[in-house]
C-alpha cells in the first residue's frame, strides 16, 4: 500500500464526515415537512405534484397502505420502463435508430427477457445491465425510462428508511407517514437539486450532455471510429447520488465520458456514499438522539475501512506469480505496482479498490475498473460487501433500513444478556420484529444461494431457448473457481439490488434475465415489506424510558456488537460458497495456479 | 425428595444481611444431578425421540430427521459392503447422541418439576367433607365433589377439603404442605387472613368455609400442574427466540444443500476428488444449526420456573417470570418490606417539670398488658435506659384499658392512678376530661417527632401530661444497599405507605427509595401503577388484602402473599408461599437470570459455528481442493477425524452446558452496560474461541484411539 493511497482514503472519509451532519439535518427537515431554504425555490413543484396526483399531504398511512403504495408505484414503473424499451423504434430521440433495421450492426436486440430484466433492474434501484447502454438504447429510453427510475427508485428507498425511522420515533400510533409525500419530497428537495449541481460539475469536467448522434471520427491510422455520446451528465449524476449505478455506457465509470478526470472520480466516489452516510444523522435527529445515528455511522465506517484495506492490500500486493517471473510489482515513484490489470491508469490502484469497495458497500453497482481482473481477495471484498446485505452505508435508504434490521437482530440476541426483554431505542423487540427481521435476512440469503445452485443443476441445452450457450458453465469466461465466482457474483449482485458486474459471464440469456429479474424483485420487496412491517409494529409500541438497566445503543460496545452481528451472519451464511470461489482461488494462486 | 424433609423455608435470608440480590439458595433446592431424577430423565430422553414431540423444536427435529437419514444410509452401505462404514457409523451414533443430549436437558428440567409434583400429589388425599345444606343440616360428601359456593364445616385435626374463605370462626392451620413452614398460621373470618387452601390441616378450633373452586381447579391442582409443566406454554420471548433459531436453521440448511451442486461443479472443474457424502454434509449441517440453544431452550425456561419455586414462590405462568426481569418500577410496601414490621420506642421526651425516668416509668406501667410490638418495645426501652424491670401487676388489682380505634389510647387504672398512652390529641382530650390542661410543649414535641418520620405517643397520668414516647420505624438493615443495587439495575423503587406525607418522606429518605406514595389508598395505588405504565414502565408489586386485588391485577408482576385473601391470590400472577414481601427482589433477579441465560447460550451457540467451518470445510474438499488445507488452522490430522471431532464437540457441548442451563448464568446486579460487556466477552468471544482447542483435543483423542 502506498502512502498516497492511504491519504486518498483518509481524505475521502473526512469529506464524507464533513457532509454527514448538514446534509443529514437537511433531510430530517425535509421529511418532517419543515420549510427548508429550498422551499421558496422548489415548493411550487412539490405542490404541483400533489395537485396532479391528487395526494393529500396530511393523510397518513398504516404500514400496509404504505407498502401497497410502493408496490403499486413499482408495478407502474416496471410496465412503463418495459414498454418504452420494447417500443423504442417508434420513439423520438433515437438518432442511432435502435430497435429498427437501420440500427448499427453491433447493436443489441431488446428481447422481452432482456427488457424484463432491465425494467425490474431500474425499478428496484439495482441497475444490473445485461446490455451495453450505448449499443442498445436510444436517448429517450435512457432519459425517460432509466434516468427517471434512477430518481424515483432512490427516493422510494429513502422513503422506506424514513418510514422505519418514524417507527422508532413515534409511539402508540398506527401510521408511519405517507409514501406519496415522502416520495415527492425526496425527489424534489433532495435528488433533484443534488443531481442538478452534480451534473453541471460533471459537464465542467468533460462529461458530454447532448442529444446529437454518435460522432464518426477517423483515427491516426486512418480507421473509422464511432464515438458514442448522448445526455450522459444528467444520467451520471443521479446514477451516483441515488446509488443506482447503471451506466450510460457499457464501461460504466471506467469510460472517459462518464468519469473523465481524477477529480470527477473523487466526486463520483464521494456521491456514492454521501446520502447514505447523511441518513444516519437524519435517523439520529428524527429519533431525538443523534448519538444513535453516529453509532450506526461508526459501525459502517469501521466495516468500510477494514474491507477497503483488505481489498487494497490484495490489489497492491498483486499476483505473486508475476513477481516470481521477475516482473517488478512493487509500488515505486515510476509505477503503481500491484495488480493493474483491468484498472484505468488515470485512477490507479487505491482509487479503483476504494471504488470497488464503496460501490458494493452501497448498493450502487457502478464500477471504474474490471472486477473480474482483480486478485481473488480483491474480488472477494465486493462480493462479501454485498453478502452483508449491503448495510455498510448501503443504498440510499436501503442501507439504513438494512442496518436497522441487523441492529434489531443484534440487540435481540445480545440484549437478552442484560436480563431484559431486548429493546432498541425504547421499543421492545418482540416476536413480530424478530420474525420480520429474520424474513428479510433469510430471503436474500436463500436466493443468493439457491439460484446459482439451480443454474448449475438445470439441464440447459446448447441452442435451446433458455440458455443458448448450453450448460451454464458455457456462459463463463473463466474456468475453475473463478468461473464459479462469476456466477455467484451475478446472483449476489442482483439479489442485493447492487447491480455491479463482476463480468466475465454472459448474463443476457432468457434464463439469467428471468432468474436475475426474479432475484431483484424478491431481494427488493421481501426486504422492504418486512422493514415496513417492523416500522408499523414499532410505531404502535410504547417507548420504554431508558435507565441504567437499558442496553446502551450509542457506545463502542453497541458498535462492536452490530459489526459482529453483520459479519458473523454473513460469514456463516456464505463461507461455504465463498470458499469454493475466491477463497480457494486465492490459495491456488499462491500455489501458482491461475484461472 | 419429600418436601417435608427439607429445611424450613424460614431460612430465607433475612434482609438484614442480604446485601446481594443474588437468588439465594432456596429452601427447596435439590442437588442438580439427583440420582432418581437423572434416571427418570434418561428414560424420558428416549421417549422424547418421538417425532411428534420433537416437532415442537425445529432445530432438534431437523437434527433427528438427518440422524435417521444417515442411519438408513448406513444400513444401505452395510449391505453394499461400502468403504468408510466405520466413519459413517460413528457419525450416525454422535448425531443420535446430539438429539438425546438435548432431550436429556429438557427431561432433567421436567423431571425436577415432576418430582415436586409427585410430592404435592401425595398430599392431595381424598377426604370426606361435611357440607352444610339448607340451614344447618350436614351431609357427608367426597372432597372431590365439592363445587364453588358449597359451605363446609371443618374441625381440629381435619384436612380442609378445598380452597375457600373462612365464613366464621377462627382456627390455627398447619399449611406446611404448601409452604413447608411448620409453624401453624391463624385463619379467621373477615379481613385479610380469611383464605384457606385445600389439603392443609386444621390444628385447633372449628371453622365454616365457603368453597371457592371447582374440582380440578384448586390451588393445589394448579400448583401441581404448574410444577409438572403440564400447562407450560412458551413465553413470548421464548417464541421470538425460537423464530430466530428456526430462521438460522433454514439458512444453514440451504447453505449445506446448495453446497452439493457447488461442489459438483468444483469436482468437475478441479478434475479431482468427489462430491461430499451425505454423512459429511449432514455433519456440517448439524454443526451449524444452533443445536446448543435449540437443545437447551426449553430446559432454561422450565428451570427458571423451578428456581422461582425453590424460593417458595408460585408463578402462575412462565410469562410472569419473564416479565419480572423487565420490571422497571417496584412498589414496595413500607411495613414489612422496607421497615421492620413494627415501630419501636426509641426515646422518652418528657414535658417541663417531669423527669424522663418518671415518664419512662408511667409509660412502662401503661404498657405492661400491651402485647403489641410497640407496647413491648416501650417496656424494653424503659428497662434498658432506666433499669426499670417489667413489673407484674396482678389482674385483680388493676383494670387494663385496651386500645380501640374509637378512643385511640390504651392504659391502666391502678391504685387510683389513671395511666394512659395514645395519640397526642386523644391524650390531650383525656387530660381535659380529667380537669387538667395539655401543655403547649406536648404539641411541640409531637410535631418534632412527626417531622422526623416518627410516631409520637403521648403519655398522661390522670390530669397530668408526662411527655411523649418517640416510636420509630426501623428501616431494615441492608435495605439501602439493596435499593441502590436496584437503581444500578435501572429499577425505580417506590415506597407505599399509609403514613402521612411528612412521616413517609422521612422514612423514604432514610431508606433511599426513589419515590413514595403516602396515605395510599388502594385507588391511589392503582392510579400510580397505571401512570407508570403509561410512561412505558413495567411495574411489580406485592399485596395481600382484597383491596389490593385491582392493583395486583393491573401490575405487570403482582405477587400475592399466601396469607392474603383469595381475591388477592387470584388477581396476582405469583403467590409467595412464605408471605415475605421482600421476595419481590429475588423474583426480579430470577427473571433477569432467565433472560440472561437464554441470551448467553444463543450467543455462545452461534459463535461456536466459526470454528466448525475451519474444521469441516477444508476436510470436505481435501481431495478436490487440497489448497483449502490452508484453512485447517487447527491442524486436524485427517478429514474424517476433523468432521467427527466437530460433530462430537457439538454434541458434548450440549451436555456440558446442561448445568448452566438448569442453574442459570451467574448474575450480579450491575448496570446493563457492565453486564453486556462481561457476557459478550464470556459467551461471545468465549464462544468463538472455546471450540478451537475443544475440537483439536477431540481430534487428538480420536487419533490415539484409532477411531478416525
Amino acid at each position: 500500500m502506498s502512502s498516497s493511497g492511504i491519504l486518498y482514503f483518509v481524505v475521502f472519509c473526512l469529506a464524507l464526515l464533513a457532509a454527514t451532519r448538514p446534509l443529514g439535518a437537511y433531510m430530517a427537515n425535509v421529511y418532517e415537512g419543515k420549510r427548508t431554504f429550498l422551499y421558496p425555490v422548489l415548493g411550487w413543484l412539490e405542490r404541483l405534484v400533489y395537485r396532479l396526483a391528487a395526494v393529500r399531504q396530511d393523510t397518513e398511512q398504516r404500514w400496509t397502505q404504505y407498502a401497497a403504495s410502493i408496490l403499486a408505484f413499482s408495478l407502474v414503473s416496471f410496465l412503463f420502463v418495459y414498454l418504452l424499451q420494447r417500443l423504442q423504434a417508434w420513439l423520438p430521440l433515437n438518432p442511432m435508430r435502435f430497435g429498427t433495421a437501420h440500427a448499427p450492426a453491433n447493436a443489441t436486440q431488446v428481447t422481452p427477457p432482456l427488457a424484463f430484466n432491465t425494467a425490474i433492474s431500474f425499478m428496484t434501484n439495482t441497475n444490473w445491465q445485461n446490455y451495453g447502454g450505448e449499443q442498445t438504447l436510444g436517448y429517450f429510453v435512457q432519459m425517460a425510462a432509466l434516468t427517471v427510475q434512477n430518481f424515483v427508485s432512490a427516493a422510494a428507498g429513502i422513503a422506506v428508511a424514513i418510514a422505519m425511522i418514524r417507527g422508532f420515533a413515534r409511539k402508540q400510533v398506527n401510521t408511519i407517514g405517507n409514501f406519496w409525500v415522502d416520495l415527492t419530497r425526496g425527489t424534489v428537495y433532495i435528488m433533484l437539486p443534488l443531481s442538478l449541481i452534480f451534473a453541471l460539475f460533471l459537464c465542467w469536467q468533460g462529461v458530454p450532455q447532448t442529444l446529437r448522434p454518435d460522432v464518426h471520427a477517423t483515427t491516426l491510422e486512418g480507421r473509422a471510429q464511432i464515438i458514442a455520446v448522448g445526455p450522459v451528465a444528467s444520467q451520471e449524476a443521479i446514477k451516483m447520488d441515488g446509488t443506482n449505478g447503471g451506466g450510460f455506457f457499457n464501461a460504466n465509470s471506467a469510460h472517459p465520458f462518464e468519469n473523465p478526470t481524477p477529480l470527477s472520480n473523487f466526486a463520483e466516489l464521494f456521491s456514492i456514499l454521501v446520502l447514505s452516510a447523511a441518513l444516519c444523522y437524519t435517523f439520529g435527529r428524527m429519533v431525538g438522539d443523534t448519538r444513535q445515528g453516529w453509532a450506526l455511522l461508526a459501525a459502517m465506517a469501521i466495516l468500510m475501512a477494514v474491507f477497503f484495506f483488505v481489498g487494497y492490500a490484495a490489489e497492491q500486493r498483486g499476483n505473486p506469480n508475476l513477481a516470481r517471473l521477475g516482473i517488478a510489482t512493487r509500488h515505486s515513484a515510476l509505477q503503481p505496482g500491484g495488480n493493474m490489470e483491468g484498472k484505468e491508469v488515470r485512477f490507479g490502484i487505491a482509487a479503483s479498490a476504494l471504488w470497488a469497495g464503496a460501490t458494493t458497500d452501497a448498493s450502487n453497482g457502478s464500477v471504474n475498473s474490471m472486477l473480474d481482473s482483480y486478485t481473488p481477495l480483491g474480488g472477494l471484498v465486493p462480493l462479501f460487501n454485498m453478502q452483508t446485505d449491503e448495510v455498510v452505508f448501503g443504498g440510499v435508504g436501503s442501507g439504513l433500513y438494512g442496518i436497522l434490521i441487523y441492529a434489531i437482530l443484534g440487540v435481540f440476541i445480545a440484549g437478552l444478556m442484560v436480563g431484559r426483554t431486548p429493546e432498541y431505542l425504547g421499543k421492545k423487540i418482540e416476536k413480530k420484529e424478530v420474525k420480520m427481521a429474520m424474513i428479510a435476512v433469510l430471503v436474500t440469503a436463500v436466493i443468493i444461494l439457491v439460484f446459482p445452485a439451480l443454474s448449475l443443476e438445470l439441464p440447459f441445452h446448447a441452442h435451446g431457448y433458455w440458455n443458448p450457450p448450453g450448460p451454464i458453465t458455457a456462459n463463463f469466461n473463466n474456468a475453475g473457481p473463478h468461473g464459479f465466482s462469476e456466477l455467484l457474483y451475478l446472483f449476489t449482485s442482483q439479489s442485493e439490488n447492487n447491480g455491479s458486474a463482476f463480468a466475465g459471464i454472459n448474463g443476457n440469456t432468457p434464463w439469467l434475465n428471468f432468474a436475475g429479474g426474479l432475484c431483484m424483485l424478491i431481494g427488493r420487496f421481501l426486504f422492504i415489506i418486512p422493514a415496513l412491517a417492523i416500522a408499523g409494529s414499532l410505531a404502535a409500541k410504547k417507548r420504554v424510558p431508558a435507565t441504567s438497566g437499558t442496553l446502551p445503543t450509542h457506545g463502542g460496545l453497541f458498535v462492536g456488537l452490530l459489526i459482529g452481528t453483520i459479519v458473523i451472519v454473513a460469514a456463516l451464511t456464505f463461507f461455504p460458497a465463498d470458499s469454493l470461489g475466491p477463497i480457494v482461488e486465492h490459495f491456488l494462486m499462491r500455489q501458482g495456479r491461475l484461472f | 425428595m419429600s418436601m417435608t424433609h427439607r429445611p424450613a423455608p424460614a431460612s430465607l435470608p433475612p434482609a438484614d444481611d442480604a446485601t446481594s440480590l443474588l437468588p439465594q439458595k432456596g429452601a427447596r433446592s435439590r442437588p442438580l444431578f439427583d440420582p432418581p431424577i437423572v434416571k427418570r430423565a434418561l428414560r424420558e430422553s428416549f421417549v422424547k425421540l418421538r417425532p411428534r414431540s420433537l416437532m415442537k423444536n425445529p432445530v432438534m427435529f431437523v437434527c433427528e430427521v438427518v440422524s435417521a437419514l444417515v442411519t438408513v444410509l448406513l444400513f444401505r452401505d452395510l449391505f453394499r459392503h461400502a468403504r468408510g462404514i466405520g466413519f459413517e457409523f460413528q457419525i450416525a451414533l454422535w448425531l443420535w447422541f446430539t438429539v438425546l443430549f438435548a432431550n436429556f436437558a429438557e427431561a432433567m428440567a421436567e423431571a425436577r418439576g415432576k418430582a415436586q409434583a409427585d410430592t404435592l400429589r401425595k398430599t392431595k388425599t381424598e377426604t370426606q367433607a361435611r357440607r352444610v345444606v339448607e340451614g344447618d343440616r350436614i351431609e357427608l360428601v367426597a372432597s372431590s365433589r365439592l363445587r364453588a359456593g358449597d359451605v363446609v364445616l371443618v374441625e381440629a385435626g381435619e384436612v380442609i377439603p378445598g380452597d375457600g374463605e373462612v365464613m366464621d370462626g377462627i382456627a390455627s392451620v398447619d399449611e406446611s404442605v404448601i409452604t413447608g413452614e411448620s409453624a401453624p398460621v391463624i385463619r379467621e373470618s373477615g379481613g385479610d387472613r380469611s383464605a384457606v387452601t385445600g389439603g392443609t390441616r386444621i390444628l385447633s378450633d372449628q371453622i365454616r368455609i365457603r368453597i371457592s373452586s371447582n374440582p380440578g381447579e384448586s390451588f393445589l391442582d394448579r400448583m401441581i400442574a404448574l410444577v409438572e409443566g403440564a400447562q407450560r406454554q412458551k413465553t413470548p420471548n421464548e417464541i421470538a427466540l425460537n423464530i430466530l433459531i428456526a430462521g438460522l436453521t433454514i439458512i444453514f440448511l440451504l447453505a449445506v444443500v446448495t453446497l452439493q451442486p457447488y461442489s459438483a461443479y468444483a469436482v468437475i472443474a478441479a478434475q479431482a476428488g468427489h462430491i461430499p457424502t451425505v454423512a459429511v454434509l449432514v455433519s456440517l449441517l448439524v454443526c451449524l444449526i444452533p443445536t446448543t440453544i435449540g437443545g437447551l431452550l426449553s430446559a432454561i425456561g422450565i428451570a427458571g420456573m423451578d428456581r422461582v419455586m425453590q424460593h417458595n414462590v408460585l408463578a402462575m405462568s412462565g410469562k410472569a417470570v419473564e416479565a419480572s426481569g423487565d420490571v422497571t418500577t417496584l412498589l414496595l410496601d413500607k411495613t414489612g418490606t422496607i421497615t421492620l414490621g413494627n415501630r419501636q420506642a426509641v426515646e422518652f421526651l418528657p414535658v417541663e417539670d417531669v423527669s424522663a425516668a418518671e415518664l419512662a416509668d408511667a409509660a412502662q406501667l401503661s404498657s405492661l398488658a400491651d402485647e403489641t410490638p410497640e407496647g413491648r418495645s416501650i417496656v424494653v426501652l424503659a428497662k434498658n435506659q432506666y433499669g426499670l424491670r417489667g413489673r407484674e401487676i396482678p389482674q385483680h388489682e388493676a383494670e387494663f384499658i385496651a386500645f380501640s380505634a374509637y378512643t385511640r389510647m390504651s392504659g391502666v387504672d391502678w391504685r387510683a392512678r389513671k395511666l394512659r398512652k395514645g395519640a397526642t390529641e386523644a391524650i390531650a382530650n383525656f387530660v381535659r376530661e380529667q380537669g387538667g390542661e395539655a401543655p403547649p410543649r406536648l404539641m411541640e414535641l409531637s410535631d418534632r417527632i412527626s417531622r422526623h418520620g416518627g410516631t409520637p405517643l403521648a403519655v398522661a397520668d390522670g390530669r397530668r401530661v408526662l411527655g411523649v414516647v418517640h416510636l420509630k420505624d426501623i428501616v431494615k438493615g441492608g435495605m439501602r444497599q439493596r435499593l441502590e443495587q436496584l437503581r444500578a439495575m435501572g429499577i425505580r423503587s417506590v415506597m407505599i405507605t399509609g403514613d402521612n406525607p411528612l412521616t413517609a418522606a422521612a422514612i423514604a429518605n432514610e431508606a433511599g427509595v426513589d419515590d413514595f406514595l403516602a396515605q395510599a389508598t388502594p385507588k391511589d395505588k392503582l392510579e400510580y401503577i397505571k401512570n407508570e405504565q403509561r410512561l412505558g414502565r413495567l411495574v411489580a408489586m406485592t399485596g395481600d388484602g382484597t383491596n389490593d386485588a385491582p392493583a395486583l391485577a393491573q401490575a405487570d408482576v403482582g405477587v400475592a402473599m399466601n396469607t392474603g385473601t383469595m381475591a388477592a391470590k387470584e388477581a396476582g400472577n405469583m403467590v409467595d408461599l412464605d408471605s415475605n414481601p421482600t421476595k419481590l427482589l429475588e423474583v426480579v433477579a430470577i427473571g433477569k437470570q432467565l433472560l440472561i441465560t437464554r441470551g448467553a447460550l444463543t450467543t455462545f451457540s452461534i459463535a461456536n459455528d466459526i470454528a466448525k467451518y475451519f474444521a469441516i470445510i477444508p476436510a470436505m474438499f481435501a481431495a478436490t481442493y487440497p489448497a483449502l488445507g490452508a484453512l485447517n488452522i487447527m491442524r486436524l490430522h485427517s478429514p474424517a477425524s476433523a468432521v467427527l471431532a466437530a460433530v462430537i464437540f457439538n454434541a458434548l457441548i450440549i451436555i456440558a452446558l446442561v448445568p448452566l442451563a438448569l442453574r442459570g448464568v451467574r448474575y450480579k446486579p450491575q448496570s446493563a452496560a457492565t453486564l453486556l460487556r462481561r457476557n459478550l466477552l464470556l459467551f461471545g468471544l468465549g464462544g468463538i474461541l472455546v471450540p478451537f482447542p475443544g475440537i483439536w483435543l477431540i481430534d487428538r483423542i480420536l487419533g490415539l484411539l484409532h477411531l478416525a
